[in-house]
């Protein structure tokens, strides 16, 4: 007779089986993870190039373009988090599996912001070297970004749910995602300039970390929902 | 039409499911004890593939229930993901992994601690091959792991959707070994398949049309 | 008093009362909107800053509380729909997407036009109600997008709950996280302010009005889901050789 309680040694089993899996399947495949790097790269150089190189421009809106940058390319690395599985039948399993279909796609999610968004992170103060940053403020910077593409992989993971499977699912993605991912990039954008400007950021970062917990622990639940119905 | 759990592990009344106007079953109901296999015959796109994935819970019915050991299945997913495992066309393995870390990390997904891949890994025919990329084997040999899995997972339920498809006569005669094996064990198996199989178990019979 | 919902959740018997109250909801409607609009637009004092250029909140005020109830209602019957299973539920908030999303424009649409004696401009990213409006507008279209994309019905319709049900739960933080943003810009203009009764009272009387017409409008929408759902149904067939009949 099979134990049909599951302890929390089993859930958090399940969670590390699932991280381990997709980073494994990443390294595999280490191209996947450095295109949106590259993308992030190019969209933060496409602005000065079609704005101008005044310096005091750029440092203006040098935060609004690290995070809109950043935005678009955690957006463009979603499109895959659900595919392959899809692909090749490994959803199923996924969805079957005694595991709770929430926790494992907080794992792909996790694992994907790993992949994705830390290194988007890590690069970052040198953008904003590029924009003339103050090295004072990298440090906000890198906590914000930090907070808002986690934040970003979650509530992303629900559009990757929802588009799975659909032929031109990668516009919609964006579609569906950016009106919800508005609070993000203002508070995490707006927050940056505060610091440029030398002004309190407490607020900002509290509200980020706040608005971040509260997607880790919710969107799970709706992208499991989500994959359900497209797996169907 | 209550679940006599007595004898009865797998049974369902009453289930219907339509695809867009199509009804592709109405009214259809089973019941399977420990060591009974439930064959799905059928076309193509008669609905047979559907009916197992309305089983496992995969594809919502427009009516009707299924029980696993006396709970319906709808209500208690864990109790019977707990329970089952899944075999389809689309063999749900990680191609980019080897096969030693697909059948690890489906053992890890279900919480088990084996020991006994090897002696199962011999009769499957796929010693020799477990530090190989999967896309390296070939398709017969694919679906063998995907077998392997299915054996490892210590499933009493097994739902196989077309098992026979890429395999050669032995690969064929490989399955109906393991589904022999498994229904003397006490398992159940619905199985899926426009092939003709007899196997030496007390079987019951789905048309679909 | 269940089986009162579970006969309003029959497809055929929804589709034979909702004409009286579509019917009812109009004229009330129409009558409500035509005095409230009378009194605002034409007898009420002029403010005496903006002049007679804030008549049109009669229009846009009732039009952005209406973009905001549709969006409710939208979520709320795609998530009955979604728990339940209720066939109904899920026409309704198909019904109510395209209306919610056409009331937002219009609120748009009005509010640029009230804020252009003031601001010079027909855009200001500074006024956040405006802002927010945009965002809702978006929030709709990737609904409506959700919906198409997807073939299968029941599958379109279990998609776009998911999507109506985060987006609801957004929303809030969408509107505070605009306040916030247009806050920290330096001399922004604000579409409201304190309001007299006599303003007051047509404004409250034009909102009732609306209301009304969209309840109607909906209704209608729904009725026509209802019938193109449900086309296979033996209900409709009845329904359309008596209609053959009489004709």
């Amino acid at each position: 007779m099979k134990e049909l309680e599951q302890s929390e040694s089993d859930l958090i089993a399940g969670l590390v089986a699932i991280i381990r899996r997709d980073l494994l399947l990443a390294w595999k495949r280490p191209g996947d993870a450095v295109n949106p790097l590259m993308f992030y790269a190019m969209v933060c150089t496409l602005f000065p190039l079609a704005t101008g190189p005044s310096a005091e421009q750029l440092l203006q809106y040098g935060p609004g373009v690290l995070w809109v940058a950043a935005l678009l390319a955690t957006l463009l690395a979603l499109n895959g988090l659900f595919l392959s599985d899809y692909e090749d039948g490994s959803l199923d399993q996924l969805i079957l599996s005694p595991q709770p279909l929430p926790l494992l796609v907080l794992g792909k999610a996790l694992a994907h912001w790993l992949v994705t968004g830390l290194p988007l992170v890590l690069m970052s103060p040198l953008l904003a070297m590029t924009f003339s940053v103050p090295s004072n403020v990298m440090g906000i910077l890198m906590l914000t970004l930090t907070l808002g593409t986690l934040s970003l992989s979650m509530l992303g993971s629900i559009g990757a749910a929802l588009t799975v499977g659909l032929n031109r699912g990668n516009a919609l993605l964006s579609l569906l995602i950016l009106p919800l991912a508005m609070p993000v990039l203002i508070f995490g954008a707006r927050t940056v300039s505060l610091a440029v400007a030398g002004d309190a950021t407490s607020a900002g970062v509290y509200i980020l970390a706040a608005y971040c917990m509260f997607t880790v622990s919710l969107s799970p639940f709706a992208t499991a929902a989500a994959l359900k119905i497209s797996n169907e | 039409m209550p679940a006599n759990t007595l004898t009865e592990l797998l049974s369902a009344s009453g289930l219907r499911l339509f695809r867009g106007e199509r009804c592709l079953f109405e009214n259809l109901g089973f019941a399977l004890g420990a060591g009974e296999m439930l064959l799905v015959e059928g076309a193509n796109g008669s609905g047979k593939t559907s009916l197992l994935r309305a089983i496992a819970g995969l594809l919502s019915l427009d009516s009707g229930v299924i029980y696993w050991r006396g709970q319906v299945t709808l209500q208690n997913r864990q109790a019977l993901c707990a329970d089952m495992a899944w075999l389809s066309h689309r063999l749900g393995l990680k191609y980019d992994l080897t096969l030693v870390e697909n059948l690890r990390l489906d053992a890890a997904l279900r919480g088990l601690v084996r020991d006994d891949d090897n002696e199962v890994l011999d009769r499957l025919g796929l010693k020799g091959l477990e530090r190989l990329p999967l896309r390296a084997l070939s398709a017969g040999q694919q679906r063998r792991v995907a077998l392997a899995r299915l054996v490892l997972s210590a499933a009493r339920l097994w739902l196989m959707d077309e098992p026979f498809t890429n395999l050669d006569t032995a690969g064929q005669l490989l399955v109906r070994e393991i589904i022999e094996r498994k229904l003397k064990q006490g398992g159940v198996c619905v199985v899926a398949t426009h092939h003709a199989i007899d196997i030496s178990a007390p079987t019951s019979r789905i048309k679909l049309r | 008093m269940w089986t009162f919902f579970h006969k309003l959740a029959s497809p055929p018997h929804f589709y034979r009362i909702a004409p009286t109250f579509i019917r009812i909801f109009a004229i009330a409607g129409v009558v409500l909107t035509a005095v409230g609009s009378w009194n605002g637009l034409i007898e009420a004092p002029i403010d005496y800053q903006q002049k007679d250029a804030f008549r049109i909140i009669y229009v846009h005020v009732p039009s952005a509380y209406l973009s905001m109830m549709a969006y409710m209602i939208m979520a709320v019957s795609a998530t009955i729909g979604l728990i339940w299973r209720i066939k109904l539920s899920h026409a309704v908030a198909a019904a109510a997407a395209p209306l919610g999303a056409w009331f937002t424009f219009l609120s748009l649409a009005t509010g640029s036009i009230w804020g252009r004696p003031m601001w010079g401009t027909w855009w200001e990213w500074g006024d956040p109600r405006l802002t927010s409006q945009l965002l809702m507008l978006f929030l709709y279209f990737g609904y409506m997008a959700l919906r198409s994309a997807i073939d299968d019905p029941g599958k379109a319709d279990k998609a776009s709950a998911v999507l109506a049900l985060v987006g609801a739960v957004n929303i809030p933080i969408i509107h505070y996280s605009v306040y916030w943003w247009t806050s920290l810009h330096q001399g922004q203009t604000v579409l409201a302010g304190k309001m007299p009764p006599e303003m007051l009272i047509p404004l409250l009387i034009n909102i009732l009005g609306f209301t009304l017409i969209f309840a109607a409008l909906l209704l209608y929408r729904v009725r026509s889901e209802v019938l193109y759902r449900e086309r296979r149904a033996r209900w409709v067939r009845e329904l359309v050789a008596g209609q053959e009949a009489i004709s």
